[in-house]
């Protein structure tokens, strides 16, 4: 299924707030912990207690720093997993028909019994978002938690991804992107929501809400005195503060 | 056509069982759902339901399941035969290792129990190991928190009954400002970020006041890049516009505060003490009959700008001082780093937010004074800090500036401002006060710690000498309610104020990260005097992993895991309550302590309930020398602090009481049954207000966090403080040392006011600020053992501000050699642009020995991490005549991390970080060596 | 990206494989007997293995032959039919030759066709790739294509062709290499397009989300290096194109001296396919403020 399905009217998939992410990790380890036992192989370690260890993360967060022209720099905390892009590289470039979109929903999945472990599909994506198993020798990609979002066997309010339900601060947000009545579809219209790299033609579904404006409040006055406290004195002070009680 | 889109099983099994229990990857104590599959556990997600999370969980909670398959996890009980610090130990039988413990405790007991120093670090059972400590009949006895933020919480009680953190939180759904003051991540990690989300989606404004922006410094809406140390200048002159402008709730500050009493002006005994009646009671002048009344009159209208007899109010005497040109914008600009036009700004946003725009809650509610509201009003301006202000020596002081920053703008308990979770507010008077009288056999007749009220409540021997080996609530640190960890190590090997025998610690990396001066205290426990013998003789540990400190023990008790065992989160000590709700939990094992082939594990407490069974401590055992309590389970049921009053407060009596009750059988089915906790609203009316808001006083009772109704007024103007200072003008039978009249006149300042940190006594040889700040992703020392977590940080980098790094010419790669006045270190340095000029910062407790947590002794954390504690002294350099000052808050005995000066230069790579000490070797099998 | 040795065999034996298998083809071997049987085992030789070489770095070669079932998206799978096709279509032809007997050239055509079609669709894999903008650009084709011929003709012993081959290769390679240092720029992406940060201002990293390594940077921040790669382009150049084009000029074609040729102009062909993916740089590095 190496051929991307025409355009789904569904188009689920995640949306972060730049505004919000503290750089916590949480959606780092609950998405390892939710994977490591779900959907294909587990999300093995290498050398996990060892001078270099080295796994596989489905997600992971990033800390960069923004110099505006004026004020200070900025911190901002950027995670990163499959942007489950309409126009998918990853898709196509796989030999083995491994990688595919779902046609219903547009999540973007390895079939790991199909997955040779070539790599090509990490190499055509922009994003990082792939990343081949050590120990499994099969891709490894954000499942949008497929096997949460439709599963049965948990509560309605539990049917969504890991990540999402574990962020303590509320800055990912899952949902349907193709409808634009949805309130993901409304948060990204709101909040002038974004593709990362544009220019690769990926045409991501997820999206990113900017970080909003910082600084000092706008047009705030400085505090008018009560009177001159210097040439009244305190006395004066205190009769004119007490007149307002 | 290659393959079809495969057909997906979207609704696998997703585990055999849930068993819902309390997360303790860190203090902050979320609710937990454990998946078990086959008997192991499989995945562990937030608990939703759970008043603390709400669902979420935070990155080391989500990997708790690393924590509990780790490597590092203690096997069995050990007994060290090699020389201390060797890492030289055999495995015993648990029966072996309690008739050891016995044999050492019991002769200390019988003649100078004294000599037990127990100390407990990250201790969650605070209650329960002090009781144990009480009946063991020691004075010594502190949990961690002098080393903590001790300043945060004495400021606060002594203020305003309560602090941040565990005793308070902002109103998140109504604070239309919300200003943060030296927090990287707190205790409350996971309600801190669900607040943060609440504010960010009602576009509430966030302001960061700390030298780093990081975290929720990143995402804040403003940032003020203070110079450590400073933030009471900062927050005066806040207090020193806001005055001026006339922006402040006097009717709050009337009726709620002591703002209206009386000072005593007259010279003597009694001067600074506030007036009072026949009745003992604190004496205002009445606005409308111009005549002194009791405070709590019915219908009394206290006057704010009353003179009586000479005496004028606080409210006149803080508005002069603080209207004084010393907290002039511009005189504190350069100090604080800010801008005189920024701290004005500032100003002026929390005027407008507190008065431009108040909360109105139509709700009824009558006060103390019998006096009935038809509203609740409230100031939309919260406030919450932490360390960065509460780790200075002038600490104490800056958290009670904060706190008069909060009541003069009166947002405190009110809506859209910072709210007590109960069983907070709780005034000073409330609590205990500190008990020490020892004698041999015999129990202490109260707790270890509490607050002290004036000298004579001091922790002192007949001699005048302090009483505790920490020299808590002596005259060096008069208000130290938590004690002084971080001085037991160093103070127990000098023999000052005396020696001890045996050193019994739980729960804390004393030989590594919480301590200062790490080296140095390696080797205090590792010398010997002239006999050969160690300086102190016999420590005992418990740690339930490979920790840093195993080594220097010579018995360890392993402990479980936190999934292995029962726990319990106590209203009688560090509760789970929200502002709106009373709550408390437990643990339970949710999986058996399983260590195959070994003599196992056994969870502290319970370990601790045998001893004391064995000891035969009173609490424990009846007249008869019979065991009270099986294990900490039966213990969690059956104890009773007071009748019908216990350590868990749900499904009490025959299930059907909450609070008071008798012990019921099945009252751990029943927290259980509920997920692991157990929750009691405040009721509507009584949510605000309360320390004045009868209502909640009545609620209070009936879940028995006190016995009668207590309100009070918030204490501008502390009482407590300024009895240590009339003692040191040489008022009253108690006198302090010569040697500290001085300074204790100087600090102990009934009113809120900034000094310099001691650390800057470091001079100009030492120009840069040094900090540390927590990740999020890592908890002290122990997180490195999670694979997981190891991945996120597994070093930590020197973090240098833009000027220094161009300065000194450094480069992405390059190590730095950091001086203090204490030691040296060299290590591994990034930039970072959004830091304060003159701080250099990098992650707490990163670096690791080698061959503790039974990692690769090559682990980065081992080779490039390091810790800042190296340059960190516990004692302040000589001032002459040989005395031994200690790096504390001098009020409180708060551990001063952050008033670290140094001077920073490039270095040649050392190949690893420096200092570098030999490995330990490893008690259980380390990693194997497989490096790619 | 990571020069895994690997792929660095695969695609430097398959190519000059299949290049002289398409000299082979196109009737430049003798006629009949051991000379042919040589020269055909070893372009089938150097084909196949260099194919073999290729799954090393899978990461489940047993199911190697998945790889075939996408020729419709996938440039991989296009070049398994390619050469699949190339390898049967030419045993015929290798057979007559080695054995004797006339097959119509229109076989060797098409076989050739079909060798230098597998040339293409390996280059395509790497010219597809838009996260690499160093390859993702005509030269790429071009100089798998050069390489390939150049390389047949000097196994094959063709001396004008592998002169003038020769000359080109060094042209193309000088190309390539200056036009490709621009690439990464003239894509468009930086860390600020990355990130969509660039809006606020500039944008550098503070703390990448793990301190270890992982995948990503093994695979496609390769920088190891990289500090020679200007010493390593001139031994590229004149390893695979100068010395052999020299030697074709001016050395009589013993075969003492195409065998040497050959072994210069293969070592060469790595050093220049190390460089090919040392200094490739993927869009990920941006992620982490490397390239
Ligand atoms: N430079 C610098 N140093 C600091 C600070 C700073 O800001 N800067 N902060 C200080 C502060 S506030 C603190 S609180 C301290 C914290 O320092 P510590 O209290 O030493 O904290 P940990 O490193 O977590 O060590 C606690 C020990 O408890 C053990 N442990 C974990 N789980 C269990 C369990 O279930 N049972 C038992 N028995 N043991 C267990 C761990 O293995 C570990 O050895 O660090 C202090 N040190
Ligand atoms: N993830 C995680 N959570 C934890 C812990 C952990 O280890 N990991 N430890 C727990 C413990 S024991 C504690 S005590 C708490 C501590 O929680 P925090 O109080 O958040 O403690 P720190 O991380 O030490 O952060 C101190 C902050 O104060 C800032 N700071 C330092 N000096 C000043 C100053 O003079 N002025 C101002 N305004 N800011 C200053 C520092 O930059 C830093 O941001 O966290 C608890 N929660
Ligand atoms: S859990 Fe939420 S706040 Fe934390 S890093 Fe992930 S997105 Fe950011
Ligand atoms: S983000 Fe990467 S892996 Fe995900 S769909 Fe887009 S290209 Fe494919
Ligand atoms: S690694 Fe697997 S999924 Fe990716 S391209 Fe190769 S076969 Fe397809
Ligand atoms: S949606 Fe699921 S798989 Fe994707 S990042 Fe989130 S938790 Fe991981
Ligand atoms: S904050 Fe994290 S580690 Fe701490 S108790 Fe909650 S989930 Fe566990
Ligand atoms: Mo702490």
């Amino acid at each position: 299924m190496t051929a991307l399905p025409p355009p789904s009217a569904k188009k689920l998939g995640l949306v972060i707030d730049l505004d919000t992410c503290v750089g916590c990790h949480a959606c780092v380890t609950a998405c390892k912990g939710w994977n490591d036992q779900g959907y294909g192989a587990p999300l093995s370690d290498q050398n996990a207690y060892g001078s270099e260890p080295y796994g596989t993360f489905l997600n992971r967060v990033h800390s960069y720093e923004v110099q505006p022209d004026t004020g200070p720099a900025q911190v901002i905390n950027f995670p990163r997993s499959c942007l489950h892009c309409e126009n998918a590289p990853c898709v196509t470039v796989c030999p083995t028909g491994a990688s595919y979109k779902r046609a219903e929903d547009g999540i973007v999945l390895v079939n790991e019994d199909a997955c040779i472990g070539c790599g090509l599909c990490a190499w055509a994506c922009p994003y990082g978002a792939r990343e081949l198993d050590a120990q499994a020798g099969v891709m490894k990609k954000c499942t949008l938690c497929v096997d949460r979002i439709y599963n049965e066997n948990l509560p309605e309010e539990d049917r969504q991804p890991a990540c999402v339900r574990t962020c303590p601060t509320n800055a990912r947000h899952f949902g349907d992107l193709g409808d634009p009545d949805s309130a993901v579809s409304k948060l990204v219209a709101e909040r002038g929501g974004y593709d990362l790299m544009p220019e690769m033609d990926t045409r991501p579904v997820n999206k990113y809400l900017p970080s909003r404006s910082k600084g000092p409040a706008a047009e705030i006055d400085v505090l008018a005195p009560l009177l001159d406290v210097k040439t009244t004195g305190f006395a004066g002070w205190l009769d004119r503060m007490l007149e307002k009680f | 056509m290659g393959l079809q889109q495969p057909k997906l099983d979207t609704s696998p099994k997703v585990s055999d069982e849930v068993r819902r229990t309390t997360c303790y990857m860190c203090a902050c104590r979320c609710g937990i759902n454990v998946h078990m599959k086959s008997g192991r556990v499989s995945y562990i997600e937030g608990n939703r339901d759970h008043p603390v999370n709400k669902g979420v969980l935070c990155a080391k909670g989500a990997s708790g399941i690393m924590q509990v398959t780790a490597p590092s996890r203690l096997r069995a009980p050990l007994k060290r035969v090699g020389p201390r610090g060797s890492g030289a130990f055999e495995e015993i039988s648990w029966d072996e290792a309690l008739d050891l413990a016995v044999s050492w405790l019991k002769p200390l007991r019988e003649t100078a129990p004294e000599k037990l120093a127990f100390f407990t670090g990250r201790d969650q059972s605070q209650s329960f190991t002090s009781y144990w400590a009480q009946g063991f009949g020691t004075p010594n006895y502190a949990a961690h928190g002098g080393f903590c933020s001790v300043n945060m919480a004495a400021g606060g009680i002594y203020t305003m009954g309560g602090a941040f953190w565990e005793f308070g939180q902002p109103d998140w759904d109504r604070a239309k400002l919300f200003i943060l003051f030296g927090v990287a991540e707190d205790h409350d990690s996971n309600p801190i970020k669900i607040g943060i989300g609440k504010l960010k989606k009602r576009g509430a404004r966030v302001i960061g006041v700390n030298p780093i922006r990081t975290g929720y410094n990143g995402v804040a809406d403003d940032w003020y890049g203070i110079t450590p140390g400073t933030d009471g200048l900062l927050i005066l002159s806040l207090v020193h516009e806001l005055l001026k402008a006339g922006k402040i709730d006097l009717d709050y500050l009337a009726r709620f505060t002591n703002a209206p009493c009386l000072v005593d002006p007259a010279e003597g005994p009694g001067k600074g003490l506030l007036l009072r009646d026949g009745d003992g009671k604190l004496l205002v002048v009445d606005r409308k009959t111009g005549k002194p009344m009791a405070v709590d009159a019915k219908g009394v209208q206290p006057d704010l700008g009353a003179t009586w007899k000479g005496a004028r109010t606080v409210f006149q005497h803080l508005a002069e001082r603080y209207l004084s040109d010393e907290y002039a914008p511009e005189t504190v600009a350069e100090r604080t780093g800010i801008p005189a036009d920024r701290i004005r700004g500032l100003a002026a946003e929390i005027a407008r937010a507190a008065f431009d725009a108040p909360v109105i809650l139509d709700r009824e509610w009558t006060d103390f004074r019998g006096d009935k509201h038809a509203q609740m009003i409230g100031r939309p301006v919260a406030f919450l800090a932490m360390r960065g202000i509460s780790a200075h020596s002038n600490g104490f002081q800056t958290c009670r500036s904060l706190h008069l920053l909060q009541i003069l703008i009166g947002s405190v308990e009110t809506p859209g401002g910072f709210r007590f979770k109960p069983p907070y507010p709780k005034p000073v008077e409330a609590h205990p006060t500190p008990h020490c009288e020892c004698a041999p056999g015999k129990p202490l007749a109260g707790p270890h710690l509490g607050f002290v009220q004036g000298p004579h409540h001091l922790a002192l021997k007949p001699d005048g000498n302090p009483a505790r080996i920490d020299k808590a609530f002596s005259w060096e640190n008069p208000l130290s309610s938590h004690g002084l960890m971080h001085m037991v190590i160093p103070n127990a090997h000098a023999g000052d104020p005396y020696r001890i025998d045996t050193l019994f610690l739980y729960m804390a990396n004393m030989s590594w990260n919480s301590s200062m001066n790490t080296g140095a205290v390696m080797e205090m426990l590792t010398d010997k005097d002239e006999g050969g013998e160690y300086k102190i003789p016999r420590i005992i540990y418990s740690d339930a992993y490979a920790s840093e400190m195993v080594a220097y023990a010579d018995l360890i008790l392993p402990d479980t895991t936190y999934l292995e065992r029962h726990d319990c989160i106590s209203l009688l000590d560090r509760p789970i309550c929200e502002a709106e709700a009373a709550a408390d939990a437990i643990r339970w094992p949710v999986l058996e302590p399983d260590r195959p082939g070994h003599a196992g594990v056994r969870g502290f407490q319970s370990v601790l309930v045998d001893l004391a069974n064995r000891l035969g401590l009173p609490g424990f055992v009846d007249e008869e020398g019979r065991a009270k309590y099986r294990d900490y389970a039966d213990y969690m049921i059956n104890h009773e602090r007071r009748p019908g009053v216990g350590p868990l407060m749900g499904w009490r009596g025959n299930g059907d009481q909450t609070g008071r009750g008798a012990p019921n059988p099945d009252q751990l089915d029943r927290y259980i049954e509920n997920g692991g906790f157990c929750i009691e609203h405040v009721p509507d009316d009584a949510q605000f207000f309360k320390p004045w808001n009868a209502a909640y006083q009545e609620w209070a009772v009936s879940l028995g966090f006190y016995d009668k109704p207590q309100p009070y007024l918030f204490t501008l103007w502390s009482e407590p403080v300024q009895r240590f200072r009339l003692a040191a003008e040489g008022h009253g039978d108690r006198q302090p040392p010569d040697h500290l009249r001085a300074r204790l006149k100087e600090v102990m300042d009934p009113l809120p006011f900034w000094y310099e940190p001691f650390g800057e006594s470091a001079g100009a040889d030492y120009p840069v600020h040094a900090l540390t700040q927590r990740p999020m992703a890592m908890y002290h020392s122990w997180g490195s053992q999670n694979a997981w977590l190891r991945q996120i940080h597994g070093v930590n980098p020197l973090y240098v501000p833009t000027k220094i790094w161009h300065g000194h010419g450094f480069e992405d790669g390059d190590w730095a050699r950091v001086t203090s006045p204490t030691g040296e270190i060299t290590v591994p340095v990034a930039h970072m642009a959004a830091l304060n000029d003159n701080t250099i910062w990098t992650w707490n407790a990163i670096g690791k020995r080698k061959g503790a947590w039974a990692l690769d002794p090559e682990a980065p954390e081992a080779t490039k991490g390091f810790l800042l504690n190296h340059l960190i002294h516990e004692l302040l350099p000589q001032k002459g005549g040989g005395l031994r000052w200690s790096n504390s808050d001098p009020v409180t005995g708060q551990a001063a991390w952050f008033d670290l000066r140094v001077r920073i230069e490039k270095a040649d790579p050392p190949g690893e970080a420096q200092p570098a000490f030999p490995p330990i070797p490893s008690p259980v099998p380390p990693a194997k060596r497989n490096r790619p | 990206m990571h020069p895994a040795p690997s792929v660095i065999l695969f695609t430097v034996l398959s190519g000059a494989g299949f290049g002289l298998l398409a000299f082979l083809a196109l009737g430049a071997a003798p006629v009949y007997g051991l000379q042919a049987f040589l020269l055909w085992g070893l372009g089938y030789a150097l084909a196949v293995g260099g194919l073999l070489a290729s799954t090393f770095h899978l990461g489940n070669p047993q199911r190697a032959l998945r790889a075939f079932t996408q020729w419709r998206t996938s440039w991989l799978s296009r070049e398994g039919w390619a050469s699949m096709a190339a390898l049967l279509l030419l045993a015929p032809v290798a057979l007559a030759a080695i054995f004797g007997g006339g097959l119509p050239p229109v076989f060797g055509g098409i076989g050739a066709v079909f060798c230098l079609l597998t040339v293409v669709a390996t280059s395509m894999i790497y010219t597809q790739l838009r996260t690499v903008p160093r390859w993702n650009f005509w030269t790429t084709p071009a100089l798998f294509m050069t390489f390939a011929l150049t390389g047949g003709a000097i196994l094959s012993g063709q001396v004008v062709p592998a002169a003038i081959l020769c000359i080109v290769l060094a042209l193309l390679l000088v190309a390539a290499f200056r036009l490709g240092d621009r690439r990464f720029a003239d894509a468009g992406a930086d860390i600020g397009s990355a990130t969509g940060l660039g809006a606020v201002g500039a944008v550098r990293v503070l703390a990448p989300p793990h301190t270890g390594p992982n995948y990503l940077m093994k695979e496609m921040i390769h920088v190891v290096g990289r500090k020679h790669s200007a010493r390593l382009r001139q031994i590229a150049i004149v390893l695979s194109a100068v010395v052999p084009g020299l030697i074709f000029l001016f050395v009589p074609p013993f075969p003492v001296v195409l065998g040497v040729a050959a072994v210069i102009h293969i070592a060469g062909a790595m050093v220049a396919r190390w460089l090919f993916f040392a200094e490739a740089e993927h869009v990920v590095g941006l992620y982490y403020g490397r390239r």
